[in-house]
């Protein structure tokens, strides 16, 4: 999938002026990834998906999917497309009026399934996502990980080769949410299925994506592997995204209560993959004798690669202090704090 | 005590009009909820899926809908069915009588019918409409497989209080001579001083009203409890 100069604007509404949702995105993905958007609420991310189904027109620029040009194309072409296009949503957005049954065969009603397919289809899907027993239930009748589930299973009848998830486990709490990201992790190793997620949540992120581009003001700022993301934040918001969960390096006021209770220099040092080890840090401060203490941060595991942001309280005579920091500086990235 | 009750009453003998009368009344809501229930669906969809963000959305469209039904909703009865006088004899050949009143009932309630129909459409939440769309599914089988099927606990109810309000409106077809519950108790308890021939129509109508809005409380708690 390849997004090129996409522009969403929506016209001036009374007493408002023109409102630039997307706003010049670049944005490729590859066939099989898993690629994350986050921003928080306003930043355009939902805007974006919805250019990426049509459900939306973009105002100009390319949207290729699978060598598919979407912008400019007519509702009916699109309607043609979508059936390869699987969508979840926050709040499931379930059929109320058909059983779980009813609203997996709707998506095969419409790309014209036969009905023994269509039996064949639907069951297999539904003990795919673990639900056999739930057929002839009611929406309303299950909890909100059980629809999820269900939109999932929904979403995949047509064996869409891309499946657009709109924050789709923010309405869960954290064991579901769980549950739903690992039942998407299957749908992309066992279908292949490209998955685009929307989400402000960097557990998420960090629980599924391969891929994450970071959005704000309708613009992506930053975009990457999620480790390199994750380990190296570059613009000030991605900072605050990876802040929630990954410690980076205390607050002020966090760092004033650690110095009523530590003496010595803090400093912070990054440990990234196949970097210089801890061992090797330790050692350095050893040699010089200096004291040290961590005070602030640990080790993160991402798709398997760890890094760590260590917080150290270095103590000992000043002249050691300095030329182990100095060392520490030409070892790996420190900052003092 | 006993006396109290009226003694001179005529209903022993007018029974069998009585029953006729009833059926002349159930004839008439029954004609009147089945085609001014289905014109006023139409209209209901062309209301809401003409309005801002709908599916078909188009302002003229709507501004001439709305028009349309706030001109005529607010028009009581009594003066809309002399009002349409000349479009009835155009219609159904009679200004008078049984046809003429059906066709006034049908117009009138075809646009009170049309805006609780919208009100219980608009209950569907966007969301369930969006994802039939990411579906692939064209605008015109979201109307009819999506948007109907999921706002149908609601629009039962509709139906059932616009059924009541038909009943109501029905009492005044005595004014063109077209029979019914309402005029009979009109003419031969009120103007005959006969309250009891007034209050057996006056139960027949609560019995009929009972029965309807029992019916659609039924119906629409079922649909919902699924």
């Amino acid at each position: 999938m390849r997004l090129r100069n996409v522009i969403k604007t929506y016209p001036a509404a009374r007493g408002r002026s023109e409102v630039c949702a997307v706003d010049d995105v670049d944005l490729d993905i590859a066939a099989g990834d898993v690629q994350a958007i986050v921003g928080y609420s306003g930043a355009g991310k939902s805007t974006l998906v919805r250019l990426l189904n049509g459900l939306e027109p973009a105002t100009s620029g390319s949207i290729q999917i699978g060598g598919t040009e979407l912008v400019g194309l007519r509702e009916r072409q699109l309607r043609r497309l979508r059936l390869d296009i699987g969508m979840i949503f926050q709040q499931f957005n379930l059929f109320e009026s058909r059983t779980v049954w009813g609203n997996l065969a709707y998506p095969l009603d419409i790309a014209g399934v036969g009905k023994a397919e269509q039996q064949r289809r639907i069951s297999e899907l539904l003990h795919f996502v673990g639900l056999p027993d739930k057929a002839h239930t009611y929406p309303r009748n299950l909890s909100g990980g059980q629809k999820q589930r269900v939109g999932i299973a929904r979403a995949l009848t047509t064996n869409p080769s891309l499946l657009l998830a709109d924050e789709a486990t923010s309405a869960l709490d954290p064991e579901t949410t769980h549950e739903v990201l690992r039942l998407l992790k299957r749908v992309n190793a066992e279908f292949g299925t490209t998955i685009v997620a929307i989400t402000h949540e960097m557990e998420v992120v960090r629980e599924l994506a391969d891929h994450v581009a970071v959005m704000e003001n309708g613009r992506v700022v930053e975009t990457g592997r999620v480790y390199d993301v994750f380990s190296a934040p570059q613009q000030p918001v991605t900072r605050r995204f990876v802040g929630t969960v990954v410690d980076d390096e205390p607050s002020t006021e966090a760092l004033a209560a650690l110095r009523t209770r530590h003496p010595g220099r803090f400093v912070k040092l990054e440990l990234r993959e196949g970097g210089p080890r801890q061992t090797d840090v330790f050692a350095v401060l050893h040699e010089r004798g200096v004291a040290f203490e961590l005070v602030f941060g640990g080790i993160e595991e991402i798709q398997g690669a760890t890094f760590g942001n260590l917080t150290l309280a270095l103590d000992g005579p000043t002249a050691s202090v300095d030329e182990a920091v100095r060392e520490l500086a030409a070892l790996v990235p420190a900052k003092e704090l | 005590m006993l006396t109290a009750l009226p003694t001179d009453t005529r209903v022993g003998e007018l029974w069998p009009d009585i029953w006729q009368a009833t059926g002349e009344t159930l004839l008439m809501v029954a004609l009147t909820m089945l085609i001014g229930g289905i014109l006023g669906l139409l209209l209901a969809l062309g209301l809401y899926l003409t309005r801002r963000g709908g599916l078909y959305e188009n302002r003229v469209v709507s501004a001439v809908l709305n028009l349309l039904v706030n001109f005529f909703r607010p028009i009581p009865f009594i003066i809309f069915i002399a009002a349409v006088q000349p479009a009835a004899r155009l219609v159904v050949g009679t200004g008078i009588g049984f046809p003429a009143v059906v066709f006034s009932l049908i117009l009138a309630s075809m646009f009170g019918i049309a805006r609780i129909v919208e009100q219980n459409l608009v209950t569907v939440p966007p969301g369930v409409i969006e994802a039939a769309r990411a579906m692939g599914a064209s605008r015109a089988r979201i109307a009819a497989t999506v948007v109907l099927p999921e706002a149908m606990a609601p629009i039962i109810l509709g139906y059932t209080f616009a059924f009541v309000a038909v009943v109501d409106m029905s009492a005044v077809a005595g004014l063109i001579a077209g029979g019914g519950l309402g005029s009979f108790a009109q003419t031969f308890g009120y103007r005959q001083y006969d309250p009891t021939v007034t209050w057996v129509c006056v139960l027949i109508l609560v019995a009929l009203v009972q029965v309807i809005q029992l019916l659609g409380n039924t119906l629409s708690a079922r649909i919902l409890r699924r």
